[in-house]
């Protein structure tokens, strides 16, 4: 988030929309509570009448799958009723830009402009800007690209900046601001309430309530989770949250934000790391062959021409030379071939499954995870995961994809793969860091030896990586440098330590035959070069392992800070743990103070421009102050560039960055109890996977009943863990399905009964939980029926086993972040 | 006088030992033990950690004694959770340790694996197999399946990959592991790289 947890209490609003923070973030929910004992009002939107909205001023009710209606309504109401901030929008936004003179969106089609049929995707030059003109970059001293002319930096052309045309008056019909509004104007109350089920009173309530933080004093918070990004347009639900912000002006500002929940306790670490196929460690592209064939290609296609990201190659090399080390030269672009390259073919996960089935994947580690259990399709996973040749599972339980073979419906005899077990250490049976949803960078210490023979991951794969290496030393191998040449130097005495690991991710400067205990560490980012002279694995990281006087000690670094002194009172604890990037708590700080550097509230100081310098609360997120080589600090008066990760220094309302719209459109879910109302296309016309043959598309003649699966305080994921948790077992002894007391006397259900749930991907048999939280819906004039389902069990673990709900979960997804459709499906219901 | 739990063990020194710790107890609420039990905390180390569930971060102290967990509760500093923690947090040191139903005794959780196993082609059963059999076959297999599935080109491009292998996982791991978990695969080649945040 661009938040943090804590910052919750400094909202006058908060909308909590696809999450369910009191039961599946409890303690940090006490934040919302923080809010709302200092007079904050608190909405819940969501399907099912949760533990959060119990304890909400406003519940909304909607269908799943619907977001985007309902904040494209938001967006309507809240230019139609002039309640945007204007000059947040217009200093801070792209509402400005004149869009190019192409842009269209056809409501008959609902295609927006640059549709190639043929390849079923979109040519986005339509959604980018007219241009005004192009400036050549600028590589003579004090220039932004003055660092491409010293030894060392390999040769690249920086890119020229297309300045693009604006309006400030705002009355080109093609400014960004102008199609935004032209674009939601369908999105009126009436309409939203037909697509999304909700009562028109109601909505409009929320409108109100949440339209009211656009006065540039006030702060409205948006909480989500997976109920927006489990879609095929996921992504498009989290550029409509970012839209309402920036109408409202509450980025950057304390109390604000777009704040992800995330569910897992490193997924934002594992994130920033990039293990995702297409990305690279903070943020940037992994090398593919269309576009980065060469290490010139990669530099030329990946760096800004303006704003923050004009360094790019500077933490890029400096990445390269943390991987290889000595054999990373100028001479032989620091290594880059070696660095394997992406193809064509799609590999995400739920494309891994498709990749196995057809004999493509035949070896596979999963590392704490479980697909077997987990991946929409389950049924379908396991089938694939049965043509594998070996399988590796580093756990701490047997999970079942570790033992996928015994599922109920396979038969092991009958499957060849070999299945390895590895036992990993609990968490506080070993030491490391830790990133939550806040982007603090905590340390856990080690508290006691693991049990048995279990090994922390890092150990396991470290032992690995030795025999791996072992045997392409011994035998060769195709490429065998690419192997033989990384730097695998984390050790001391002997065994594999993960500070030396947090150093390389903090980053340091290189010295040839220097080692951890003698190389000086870096407190900034801002002094990695693009030369070879710096080595950081993941620049973002920078300045959380920095002391050089005592580091091998934690405590002693700022990831082990505990100090809880907080001199702003608006909770951003600077000298708790650390925040990535350089300590600042709150992204895009900037956007809190008007043009002139004014905070919009007083009581919401972070950063203030005093006519003579800028004092701040937190670290500044803009370009605040030049320091000349001699130290002299010269102050940068307040400008516009508040957004400075993106070349044009402002954020997107009209947006070319996707792959699939340029501003949220409606589509229905790929199984649908009704038809798409706003436009005249069912499914989004990105929407991948639809076609394979495993995903078996319900319709609704079948399958009447809209499901949304969601999970319980009591249990997390596929439960492994806490199926493994007698006290959790107690507490949480079974599998349910929520629904109506319509529904369940229409279906002769009694609250207890054993039902049936079934689609043509799966079958699951499980208690039926009959609730007046959740209700049959009104959607185009029908009446609708919703339920929910959790999907915490499986097969494996011996204190509680049932049926995998997630065999019912279709395995498409969206073309952006390749996210499967959990969150909005069909199924039919019956008593078992 | 208020006296925070932590506070009293530095204010009275273990050295002290029990004796003291029941005194105390006696006159405060706060403190109060059930007949003769020993303050279960006496004597203890403590190491503060980071839950294992969502992603809050909420921080929690593990008390050992005689390198064995005795306690896990939430860590009353933590500006997040302020020493709470949810149901799933506060059951943390039972993926350790369990008390067994019958004799009520403290035993490692039953439920969880902590011997490498194998399950061989076709059979139905895990084996024991030693660690270093393990490595020495799962790095067999990785060898011999990225150099048959070894992509060095493509259409004049140096791709260096191989589509055969793949990983899934992170999310559950700190981030010098993954790191390691993410240098060690893609330098073999592999393409196929994700995790949790996928989905």
């Amino acid at each position: 988030m661009t938040g943090h947890w804590n910052d919750f209490k400094n909202a006058d609003v908060l909308l909590t929309c696809g999450s369910n923070n009191v039961e599946n973030h409890p303690e940090s929910a006490r934040w919302v509570r923080a809010a709302c004992d200092k007079g904050a009002i608190s909405i819940v939107v969501d399907p099912r009448y949760t533990r959060s909205a119990a304890v909400a001023d406003v519940y909304c009710p909607i269908r799943p799958g619907t977001d985007i209606t309902f904040w494209g309504g938001l967006i309507n109401y809240i230019i139609q009723n002039d309640k945007w901030q204007k000059e947040y929008v217009l200093t801070y936004t792209n509402a400005s830009y004149l869009v190019h003179e192409d842009y269209s969106f056809d409501v008959e089609t609902g295609l927006f402009s640059g549709w190639d049929e043929s390849k079923q995707k979109y040519v986005t030059t339509s959604w980018g800007y007219q241009e005004e003109e192009s400036v050549a970059p600028n590589t003579g001293t004090g220039g932004a690209f003055a660092y491409v002319l010293k030894p060392g930096t390999p040769e690249f052309t920086p890119p020229h900046k297309e300045v693009p045309r604006k309006d400030m008056t705002l009355t080109d019909p093609n400014c960004s601001f102008n199609i935004l509004k032209e674009h939601y104007s369908r999105y009126d109350i009436e309409t939203v309430t037909k697509v999304c089920g909700m009562d028109a009173e109601t909505l409009e309530q929320v409108y109100s309530l949440y339209a009211s933080t656009g006065a540039p004093e006030k702060v409205g918070a948006i909480l989500y989770a997976l109920g927006q990004t489990q879609h095929h347009y996921g992504s498009q639900n989290t550029r409509a949250m970012c839209l309402v912000q920036l109408l409202l002006g509450n980025i950057g500002v304390p109390g604000g934000s777009v704040n992800a929940l995330r569910g897992e306790p490193n997924v934002q670490g594992a994130t920033d790391m990039a293990m995702l196929v297409y990305d690279f460690p903070g943020y940037m592209k992994w090398p593919t062959v269309a576009s980065h064939p060469t290490l010139r290609a990669w530099l030329e296609h990946e760096t800004y021409a303006d704003g923050y990201y004009t360094n790019k190659p500077k933490f890029f090399i400096s990445a390269l030379k943390e991987w290889y080390g000595e054999h990373a030269t100028v001479d032989n672009d620091y290594g880059y071939d070696w660095l394997p390259k992406i193809g064509s073919t799609d590999f995400t996960t739920m494309s891994t499954f498709e990749q196995m089935d057809a004999g493509v994947i035949k070896g596979y580690f999963c590392w704490g995870m479980n697909p077997a259990n987990s991946t929409a399709n389950t049924k379908f996973a396991r089938q694939a995961l049965s043509k594998l040749e070996w399988l590796v599972a580093v756990d701490w339980v047997e999970t079942e994809t570790a033992c996928f073979w015994r599922a109920p419906d396979l038969d092991p005899a009958e499957i060849q793969t070999e299945c390895y077990y590895l036992p990993a250490a609990l968490i506080y049976e070993k030491m490391g860091s830790i990133s939550n949803s806040g982007r603090w960078i905590q340390w856990r210490y080690k508290a006691l030896d693991p049990v048995d023979e279990a090994k922390p991951d890092y150990e396991i794969c470290d032992l690995l990586w030795s025999e791996i290496t072992r045997l392409y030393r011994e035998e060769g191998g195709p490429c065998a440098e690419a192997i033989l040449n990384v730097k695998w130097d984390y050790h001391r005495d002997g065994k594999i330590d993960p500070r030396a690991v947090s150093m390389a991710l903090n980053g340091y400067k290189w010295k040839d035959g220097a080692d951890w205990d003698s190389r000086e560490l870096l407190s900034t980012f801002g002094d990695l070069g693009a030369d070879g002279s710096t080595a950081c694995a993941l620049w973002i990281y920078s300045g959380f392992w920095a002391n050089n006087d005592d580091r091998w000690e934690a405590a002693s670094q700022k990831v082990g800070g505990r100090a809880l002194e907080d001199p702003s009172g608006l909770g951003l604890y600077p000298g708790w743990a650390y925040a990535w990037p350089l300590n600042r708590r709150i992204l895009y700080n900037r956007a809190s103070a008007d043009a002139e550097g004014k905070p919009w509230n007083p009581e919401r100081n972070v950063v203030e421009w005093t006519g003579s310098e800028w004092v701040t609360n937190d670290v500044p997120d803009f370009g605040f102050k030049t320091t000349a080589a001699d130290g002299t600090v010269t102050w940068t008066p307040p400008n516009n560039k508040a957004f400075m990760m993106l070349w044009e220094q402002n954020a997107r309302l009209v947006s070319y960055s996707l792959k699939d719209a340029p501003l949220p459109e409606h589509y229905e879910p790929f199984e649908s109890p009704a038809d798409n109302a706003l436009n005249k296309r069912q499914n989004s016309p990105m929407i991948q996977f639809a076609d394979h043959p495993s995903v078996k598309r319900g319709d609704r003649s079948e399958y009447p009943i809209a499901v949304t699966t969601y999970s319980v305080v009591e249990m997390w994921q596929t439960g492994s863990q806490t199926r493994g948790c007698p006290a959790l077992v107690e507490a949480r002894p079974e599998q349910f399905i929520e629904m109506s007391v319509e529904l369940a006397e229409e279906k002769g259900i009694q609250n207890g009964d054993t039902v049936r749930v079934w689609n043509n991907r799966g079958d699951v048999k499980l208690s039926a939980f009959v609730t007046r939280r959740i209700k049959p819906l009104m959607v185009n004039g029908e009446l609708c029926h919703v339920v929910g389902m959790i999907h915490h069990w499986g097969w494996a673990g011996m204190y509680s086993t049932a049926d995998t709900v997630n065999d019912l979960a279709p395995n498409v997804g969206d073309p952006n972040s390749y996210i499967p459709e959990f969150k909005a499906f069909l199924v039919n219901v019956e008593k078992a | 006088m208020e006296l925070s739990r932590r506070g009293f063990l530095q204010a009275t020194g273990l050295a002290l030992g029990t004796s003291l710790a029941y005194e105390l107890s006696t006159q405060s609420q706060a403190f109060a033990l059930e007949g003769d039990a020993p303050f279960k905390l006496v004597n203890t180390e403590e190491y503060t950690n980071i839950c294992c569930y969502c992603s809050g971060g909420c921080g929690s102290i593990c008390s050992v004694r005689d390198g064995e967990l005795v306690n896990l509760e939430g860590d009353a500093d933590h500006p997040i959770n302020r020493g709470g923690l949810c149901s799933k947090g506060a059951t943390m040191s039972q993926l350790r340790n369990i008390v067994t139903e019958d004799t009520r005794e403290i035993v490692y959780n039953p439920n969880r694996m902590t011997k490498p196993m194998v399950r061989r082609p076709g059979t139905s059963q895990w084996e024991e197999i030693s660690w270093d059999d393990a490595l020495f076959e799962i790095a067999r297999h990785v060898k011999d399946t990225r150099d048959a599935n070894f992509i060095a080109e493509e259409n004049g491009v140096t791709v260096n990959r191989t589509e055969a292998i793949a990983s899934l996982g992170g999310s559950q791991q700190n981030n010098e592991e993954d790191y390691l978990i993410l240098k060690s695969m893609r330098s073999l080649g592999v393409i196929a790289l994700d995790n949790q945040a996928r989905v």
